[in-house]
């Protein structure tokens, strides 16, 4: 079952935004998000708004899905002018692949069409190991895609059974392959750890697979139990043993620990990029969501987030598709951030990636949080003395107490 | 049965009705009684009947327990105030006045039972057909008995397939001293017998006997504050006449007021000009506290007043003591003005300001038992709006030292530090009746909780009445569920105070990193230290979040630790996922965090949610309860 959305203020139904946020618009980084809200089966983890062609028994297809993306993509570009070409694209889901290299290589053209594309943008899609093969890679580089992301989750056959995945222990890895000899430069695998069932050998195992696939890029993810899934129910009636938090950390050591080894860095708390590929191996489009970019969220449930404005989109394809041929917003709510929001916005963020905080951002009393927290191993003393608030691994594992602190 | 479950004719209702409206009724023709029972015996529901079928209160106008009058004793079903009315019954076509009492059936509330039997000559002793006697049963009854008063006994409930009338009867008979036969037997809910038995209190219960020429006497049986009159008197005049517009005077401060009102109840309040020998009825004199008006002063008449005062009633006293605290701090001056506005119609509350290191300000209350605080807490909640935190209860110690200065304990942070000599704690005793099958399970129970048997005596041939001297500590506390789970809910209990003795006792701590909490210390018996020491430790590690350090539970005589636990430190606390579509949800999340981060209270470095001072200091989930019930 899809997780439910924020209450928010009303948008006006031409989608347009207040001038304030508007007129910043164009120095920050700008990305596009695409939501393609379908999946051959759900699975008994996952909480996203997303839907199996049973659930929508024909209330929405593909077809329409993509019509209305379109739709909103001219609404986008009538509410923010032609300030900024877009710097990133990230087609995620729900399961992008479903649709097939011909369809997502066509909807970026309307990006470019419509917003504009820089040259050298970010274009990452998502996809699932089993529904990918190398001619769709091959159509999606040279249709001007430069990055992929697979859902690989691990490589143990339990592991991926517990969590009601498709595909064969070896098919992620595999699937990466030929990203790679397609010419994706950068691949990025999806772990999730912790699952019930799970040990210390399999997470090992799932790393050596992701190292020797050749990756750049690795996004590790502890399993939560979200409310209204399937696994929720598990756990629930004791089928599943819930995931334990100290098991969780200690296996977040491990997997830091064993990237680490294979010459890779953490630069968010989930992500870690190998060092040696250079900047570009870290998601730009991502690092936009942790340190105050704009994004205009395309699709069904999308978030947007253009100068301290945030809104979503209704969650049904149906109602979005419906609204969106009304020539009507499919936007279902908005925030307008107050300042103080946006500065616990800020740390809330910021302090989840490498880079950090600065400190100069925080009232004087939060300061000296800071300052109990590096002493506490908590927070970097060496980057706090140079003005930034960097999470140790301790701090990692942590990190929204130490949120808690500073912004209290 | 009669004719009398059929309601009475509308010539007689008229007449009758009428003839109660007026007073100065000569005393030969007037009946001063109460109902009392055991809780639910069905009391309230018979006070019904007759307030039908006497025609005070209409068929239409008529609602299930019509005297009780608190929202809270509607919601929970019991009685909690007595309440007094005037009724007309006539008898062998004379008319008579009845003035009647419903009472409260359960223990915390006995001292409403005795104030009121002071304002009567006879008590209807009702008992459940398909229960039989119970343990307050026998305490009312006993208490009736001190008072001379004139018992009329009642099975009720004949109408349930499971009454067992005669067995009943038999039980009643031995116990009063009377013949089965003597037994009535009544439905209050549909009313059989209800007329018989009015008949019968009118021709066994003696008319009041008091001297009409004498000065005016009257007895103060209960004391009201109502927010538009003021203090509103319920008396009973034994001599002379009260009427308005005179002076009064409280016999036992001296005290005068002009009397604004005199009236009586039937059902509501009715002004009249005054009462006479006999009579039960208020008075209203624009007092403002119900202290200047004290249940079981006598009233006089300024000129030409008594010079004897009637007898009194011991004031009631509390057995058991809890601290309240409010769970926002903040709200410590309305919790003042709340518990201020409830003395005012609570005699047996006392409240006196405490400050804890763990819980900040709030008010160390006497209560008259468990029911009374938990009845006190819920009133101060819902009326005042108020969130609240109350203590573990318990009871007063004496404590000598060896410097020969003695102590009175009601908190036990007040525990004296020096050399303790000797210590005295309160005792009960008390009164258990359950099918004989039990007496093995209750003996066990009271054995376990430092119980002496008394004696044990046979109702009837598959029933028995357990005596015990039990300390009062021992059962105020989750006693009563074990009894009840341990009896698969057959035993009744009742207990009265009887003295202190001397007992070995310790006052054990509760530490958190080393600091002790003082809202968690307990005064217990030496070999109960041990369990109430694990016992908290246990529930404290399961209601504390783990936090940033590991915390040791520890639970300690004086020095000496007797148990522990470790809170384990954190590990992880972070989400795993963060991007777009969850940024609003984070902050909104995180901002609730904070609220409940106000909502903690720190112990040295230790956050401690409120929820966790509740849940520890509940009563609730003693490892008894449910166990046993089918
Ligand atoms: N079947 C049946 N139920 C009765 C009868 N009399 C009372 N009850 C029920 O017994 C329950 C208790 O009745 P109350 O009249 O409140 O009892 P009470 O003795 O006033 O109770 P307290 O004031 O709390 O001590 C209610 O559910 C009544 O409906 C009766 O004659 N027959
Ligand atoms: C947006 S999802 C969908 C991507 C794609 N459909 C797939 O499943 O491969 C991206 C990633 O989030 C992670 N994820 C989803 N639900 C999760 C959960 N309940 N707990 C932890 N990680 C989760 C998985 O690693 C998943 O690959
Ligand atoms: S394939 Fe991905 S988006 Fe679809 S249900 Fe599974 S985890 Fe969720
Ligand atoms: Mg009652």
């Amino acid at each position: 079952m899809p997780s439910t959305l924020p209450d928010g203020e009303p948008v006006p139904s031409d989608g347009s935004l207040p001038p304030e946020a508007l007129s910043t618009f164009g120095r920050r980084p700008f990305g596009v998000y695409v939501h393609v809200p379908f999946c051959a089966t759900r699975c008994g983890y996952c909480d996203f708004n997303t839907y199996t062609p049973g659930e929508l028994g024909g209330a929405a297809s593909p077809d329409s899905w993509a019509e209305a993306a379109r739709r909103e993509l001219e609404l986008a570009a009538t509410v923010l002018g032609d300030g900024r070409p877009v710097d990133t694209v990230f087609v995620g889901g729900g399961t992008p692949s479903l649709l097939g290299a011909d369809r997502l290589v066509e909807v970026l053209g309307w990006i470019r069409d419509t917003l504009g594309l820089a040259p050298d943008a970010e274009v990452t899609t998502e996809a699932n190991p089993e529904s990918t093969s190398p001619r769709f890679f091959e159509t999606l580089r040279a249709g001007g895609y430069t990055r992929v992301s697979l859902g690989m989750q691990s490589a143990a056959r339990h592991v991926l059974a517990v969590l009601d995945r498709q595909h064969s222990p070896g098919r992620a890895a595999a699937s990466a392959r030929e990203a790679r000899a397609a010419g994706f430069e950068h691949v990025n695998l999806d772990l999730i750890y912790g699952t019930p069932g799970e040990t210390d050998q399999d997470l090992l195992a799932s790393l050596d697979t992701v190292v020797e696939a050749g990756v750049d890029h690795v996004s590790a993810y502890a399993l939560i139990v979200e409310d209204g899934t399937a696994l929720a129910r598990r756990v629930r009636r004791g089928d599943l043993p819930a995931p334990d938090d100290d098991v969780l950390a200690a296996r977040y050591e491990l997997l830091d620990d064993t990237l680490g080894r294979a010459g890779f860095g953490w630069y968010e708390v989930s992500n870690w990029a190998l060092t040696s590929a250079g900047p570009g191996a870290r998601c730009r489009h991502n690092l936009g969501y942790w340190t105050g970019g704009d994004w205009w969220g395309v699709g069904p449930g999308a978030h947007s987030h253009v100068g301290g404005v945030r809104w979503w989109n209704v969650k049904h394809p149906a109602r979005y598709a419906g609204l969106l041929t009304q020539g009507r917003t499919p936007a279902a709510g908005r925030e307008v951030l107050a300042e103080a929001d946006q500065l616990v916005e800020r740390v809330l963020l910021e302090l989840r990636v490498v880079n950090g905080l600065p400190v100069e951002v925080l009232a004087g009393s939060a300061r000296a949080e800071a300052e109990a927290a590096a002493s506490e191993g908590l927070l970097d003393p060496e980057a706090l003395r140079s003005g930034r608030a960097v999470l140790t691994r301790r701090g990692r594992l942590l990190a929204d107490g130490v949120v808690r602190r500073l912004v209290a | 049965m009669g004719a009398s479950t059929l309601p009475p004719d509308r010539a007689r209702k008229l007449a009758l009705s009428t003839f109660a409206d007026t007073t100065f009724t000569s005393p030969e023709l007037i009946r001063n009684f109460c109902i009392i029972a055991h809780i639910d015996h069905g009391k309230s529901t018979l006070a019904d009947r007759m307030l039908q079928l006497t025609g005070v209160v209409e068929d239409r106008a008529m609602r299930a327990q019509y005297l009780d009058r608190m929202d809270i004793e509607r919601e929970r079903g019991i009685t909690i105030k007595a309440q007094n009315v005037r009724l007309p019954w006539r008898v062998d076509g004379q008319d008579h006045v009845l003035h009647l009492i419903d009472t409260p059936g359960h223990v915390d509330f006995t001292y409403e039972v005795s104030r009121s039997l002071a304002a009567c000559e006879g008590a209807i002793l009702l008992v459940d057909a398909a229960q039989g006697i119970e343990a307050q049963t026998l305490a009312n009854l006993y208490l009736a008995l001190e008072h001379d008063l004139t018992i009329i006994p009642v099975l009720n409930k004949i109408d349930l397939p499971a009454a067992e009338p005669e067995k009943y009867a038999a039980e009643l008979a031995h116990i009063i001293g009377c013949e089965p036969s003597d037994v009535l037997k009544v439905s209050a809910k549909t009313g059989m017998g209800v007329g018989e038995l009015l008949d019968e209190a009118v021709r066994q219960i003696p008319p009041p006997t008091g001297q009409t020429d004498s000065p005016a006497r009257a007895m103060i049986f209960d004391s009201v504050y109502d927010t538009y009159r003021g203090v509103v008197t319920y008396i009973r005049v034994v001599d002379g006449r009260i009427m308005p517009r005179e002076r009064i005077r409280m016999m036992s401060t001296g005290a005068t007021h002009e009397l604004l009102e005199v009236g009586i109840i039937s059902p509501e309040p009715k002004p009249c000009p005054g009462l006479g020998v006999g009579e039960v009825g208020y008075l209203i004199t624009g007092v403002k506290d119900v202290r200047q008006s004290k249940v079981g002063d006598t009233i006089t008449l300024e000129r030409k007043g008594a010079k004897e005062a009637l007898g009194g009633y011991r004031e009631p006293k509390p057995m058991v003591y809890a601290g309240l605290y409010p769970v926002d701090g903040s709200d410590y001056p309305e919790l003042r003005e709340a518990l201020d506005k409830l003395q005012l119609n609570d005699a047996a509350l006392t409240y006196e300001p405490e400050t804890s290191a763990a819980l900040g300000f709030g008010f160390r209350c006497g209560f008259l038992g468990l029911l009374h605080l938990e009845i006190t807490r819920d009133r101060l909640e819902r009326e005042a709006g108020l969130d609240l935190i109350s203590t573990a209860p318990n009871v007063v110690y004496r404590v000598r030292l060896d410097d020969g200065t003695e102590q009175e304990v009601t908190n036990p942070s007040d525990w004296p530090t020096g050399k303790i000599a000797e210590i005295f704690e309160p005792i009960t005793r008390c009164t258990v009746i359950a099918p004989n099958e039990f007496v093995g399970a209750i003996m066990e129970l009271c054995q376990s909780r430092r119980g002496q048997l008394d004696g044990m005596d046979y109702l009837s041939e598959s029933r028995v009445e357990l005596r015990y001297t039990l300390p009062l500590a021992e059962i105020i506390y989750d006693f009563f569920d074990s009894l009840k789970s341990r009896t698969r809910g057959y035993a009744s209990l009742d207990y009265e105070e009887s003295g202190e003795q001397s007992s070995d006792l310790v006052k054990v701590d509760i530490l958190l990193q080393g600091e002790p909490v003082d809202a968690f210390s307990a005064i217990v018996h030496k070999d109960g230290a041990y369990a109430y020491g694990t016992r908290m430790a246990t529930k404290l590690r399961e209601l504390i979040p783990r936090q940033q350090y590991e915390v040791p539970i520890q639970a300690a005589i004086g020095s000496r630790v007797i148990a522990r636990e470790t809170i384990r430190a954190i590990r992880k606390d972070v989400l795993a996922k963060c991007y777009g579509g969850d940024i609003t949800r984070k902050r909104k999340l995180l901002e609730k965090q904070k609220e409940g981060k106000k909502r903690m209270k720190m112990v040295g470095r230790v956050e401690v949610p409120q929820e966790a001072f509740v849940a520890a200091l509940s009563t609730e989930e003693s490892s008894d309860k449910g166990k046993g019930k089918k």
